[in-house]
């Protein structure tokens, strides 16, 4: 058996990849209900390794070795949670999460609708998402929008190793299905961490960097997932520039906190959205709509956006120039007219 | 020297992906299995068969009287299942009370026939709700529109059953059209992996709305796609209550006792249009539809049971009446027009409705309660 990190005797740093692991196994102990299921994650562990160890530990029927068929993966989940069990499936890839599409939005999105509440469906959909690793083709999408757009499901995007356990802990425990977005480029990042902290409730943003009161001009960068990290290092960057910058980490696409968001941006009265996946019909077209109808009078400039470009996602020797990065994310900061 | 007799094919496959079963005995049978006309009548339990003949009589009468309502403007839409009562019926008999159905979106019969209330099992053709009666108290989910979708739930449910040691059957219904759907063809791969008890049911109609069966598979019959999954495949005529609901009775019974799934194909007729909205005369001729009226389900029946001395008039007239009362009651019920709460659109989206959710229900009760206001003027 592979112990990443044993609820025993916590590690005090842990990439985020070991504390998935340590959340799923935690989960596989204290309820014999959940049940993981997908392509390669038993024996193997999964591409990723996020479910290494858990078939050994807790057999092959709760972490199934599914045929390669993602329809009829989270088909399957639908029944098994129909019967009470409380299914986490492994989507391998974001783009081949797409065949499920129809039983996620039909179905899984709206039986407990089509139901009138009598069928409730506690089903985890994990799917790494994003690129940065320099993926081929179909490895790289960000598909959040297609999912936020879909009433009936929760959408979930950790952006730090805590986090990335308290929020599946929590998206495991939750009585809806919960699209569990994982950014597969922060797999390997590392942190001080462990697993007895507090777990975050879904649809709760944070501010992850406040604002040092009178270190110079202000706004708030709002951001979730991949985009965590970079857009840190722009605040950090932006120090240079005389400007602080708050940084909102979204955690919950839906729910939308949107008490959170406001209350940062009506502090700085600026605000970039950034994010990887393309900007037109985004989250962030969603998140500059919904602050700008709230805040608009605490404004002192429009909400900007810092997005992938609207095109495929591109070969991995090109994606550099895709991805949002600290110059664009500050180059969007200047052009919130500091001079007025 | 073919390249099969070469030494070197001898060794192959490797064990990991040697073939591993005998297809043969997974084929189906070469004719569809029928029981009327035949002498395995003699041998079918006689009460069976009178139920197995009311329970026809009492759901043709609810596709009429289904149809009609449609007419009236009472009911939006209704796909008959005119013609296919014995799948329906067969569909529910052969079921246990802790068994799951899984119907699609012609099967209303199959999930009244296994006791829902008339009204509750129209509820989503009639517009008032998706469904209207609680999946589990009748161990039936809701009618599924996207077409075999419904199919790998079947599979899920019935390996979750498995898994929690309990002899729980999943039957899922699909259609001619539907075993095209790449969720019919997974939810069969899943099915023979997993050995989950589960039973697959094609009612074979011949059309897919207007596309014939001729152009929708090339497959010598569909029960033969089991064999490539590696689960049993059973033909029967869809059309012979009693043959249908033996089948289908020995493929549940199979799944069970833990053998594995079935996938059962009927072969049938939609004597109606595919639903109200629909014109059937612009895709088949009435030359077939009548050839195919020869082998309604429902005189077939009543003859053979006659002649066997199973059924007398006593029982047609018995059946009748019992049909029209649920013909009445159905009537009486789509007269009363039902009350919607606005409101209880946002109370099952999700466990606790979101912050948005709560935000545009208390627009809408605001505007509720401006219209009551101007209507009380």
């Amino acid at each position: 058996m592979t112990t990443l990190a044993p609820q025993a005797a916590p590690a005090s740093t842990a990439t985020m990849a070991q504390a998935l692991n340590t959340a799923l196994r935690d989960s596989l102990r204290e309820d014999p209900t959940v049940h993981i299921l997908g392509e390669d994650v038993g024996t193997l562990g999964g591409v990723f390794r996020i479910t290494d160890g858990l078939a050994a530990e807790f057999g092959a029927d709760r972490c199934l070795d599914t045929p390669l068929a993602e329809a009829g993966i989270l088909g399957t989940a639908v029944g098994m949670a129909m019967y009470g069990l409380r299914p986490v499936v492994e989507m391998q890839f974001d783009a081949f999460a797409y065949p499920a599409f129809e039983q996620l939005v039909s179905h899984v999105a709206r039986m407990r609708n089509r139901t009138a509440g009598r069928m409730p469906l506690p089903i985890t959909i994990r799917i790494p998402y994003g690129g940065g690793i320099g993926g081929v083709e179909h490895h790289s999408d960000s598909s959040e929008a297609y999912y936020a757009h879909t009433p009936g499901l929760h959408v979930v995007t950790p952006g730090t190793v805590g986090d990335a356990y308290g929020l599946l802990r929590s998206a495991i425990a939750s009585d809806d299905p919960v699209v569990f977005l994982e950014p597969k480029r922060l797999y390997w990042s590392k942190a001080d961490w462990t697993p007895d902290a507090p777990v975050p409730a879904l649809g709760k943003a944070v501010v992850r960097r406040p604002l040092t009161p009178g270190s110079g001009d202000t706004a708030t960068l709002l951001t979730y997932g991949p985009s965590l990290p970079v857009c840190l290092e722009a605040a950090e960057a932006a120090r240079a520039e005389g400007w602080d910058l708050s940084v909102v980490d979204l955690r919950s696409l839906v729910p939308f906190d949107d008490e959170t968001v406001c209350a940062a941006v009506r502090a700085t009265g600026r605000a970039v959205v950034v994010h990887e996946s393309q900007g037109f019909a985004g989250v962030g077209a969603e998140i500059a709509a919904r602050v700008s109808e709230r805040c608009f009078h605490h404004l002192a400039a429009p909400v900007l956006r810092v997005t992938g470009f609207d095109i495929p996602y591109p070969p991995p020797m090109l994606e550099r120039h895709h991805l949002p990065s600290v110059d664009r994310i500050l180059d969007a900061v200047a052009r919130l007219q500091w001079e007025q | 020297m073919t390249v099969l007799d070469h030494p070197a094919a001898q060794t192959w496959p490797p064990d990991a992906h040697a073939p591993r079963r005998d297809p043969a005995p997974l084929l189906p049978d070469a004719e569809p299995v029928r029981v009327l006309g035949t002498k395995a009548l003699a041998e079918a339990d006689p009460e069976l068969l009178r139920e197995l003949y009311r329970r026809l009589v009492v759901g043709r009468r609810y596709n009429q009287q289904a149809t009609t309502l449609t007419k009236q403007g009472s009911l939006a839409v209704y796909p008959s299942s005119t013609g296919q009562e014995a799948c329906q019926i067969a569909a529910a008999t052969a079921l246990r009370a802790t068994d799951w159905l899984f119907p699609s979106y012609r099967d209303t019969l199959a999930v009244v026939s296994r006791g829902v209330d008339p009204l509750e099992a129209l509820t989503l053709l009639r517009g008032n709700a998706h469904s209207g009666y609680d999946p589990y108290e009748h161990r039936i989910a809701p009618l599924s529109t996207p077409l075999a979708t419904q199919a790998p739930h079947a599979v899920g449910l019935a390996h979750a059953a498995r898994l929690r040691g309990e002899d729980t059957v999943a039957l899922a219904l699909v259609g001619d059209g539907g075993t095209s759907e790449g969720d019919f063809h997974e939810a069969l791969n899943f099915a023979g992996v997993l050995n989950a008890p589960v039973v697959f049911l094609v009612q074979n109609n011949g059309y897919a709305i207007s596309v014939p069966l001729s152009k929708q598979s090339a497959a010598p019959t569909l029960a033969h796609k089991a064999v490539g999954y590696g689960i049993h495949g059973r033909l029967v005529d869809g059309n012979d209550a009693v043959a249908v609901h033996s089948v289908l009775s020995d493929a549940v019974a199979h799944a069970r006792s833990g053998k594995g799934p079935v996938l059962v194909e009927a072969i049938t007729y939609r004597l109606e249009a595919h639903t109200n909205a629909d014109d059937a005369g612009r895709y088949r001729t009435p030359d077939e539809v009548a050839g195919w009226q020869q082998r309604d389900p429902l005189p077939l029946m009543e003859r053979h049971l006659r002649e066997a001395g199973v059924l007398g008039d006593a029982e047609v007239e018995q059946a009748a009446a019992e049909a029209e009362a649920l013909a009445d009651r159905m009537r009486a019920m789509f007269h009363v027009k039902p009350e919607l709460d606005p409101l209880s659109l946002f109370t099952h989206v999700y466990a606790e409705p979101t912050p948005q959710l709560r935000e545009q229900a208390a627009q809408l009760a605001a505007e509720l309660a401006a219209d009551a206001e101007a209507g009380a003027r």
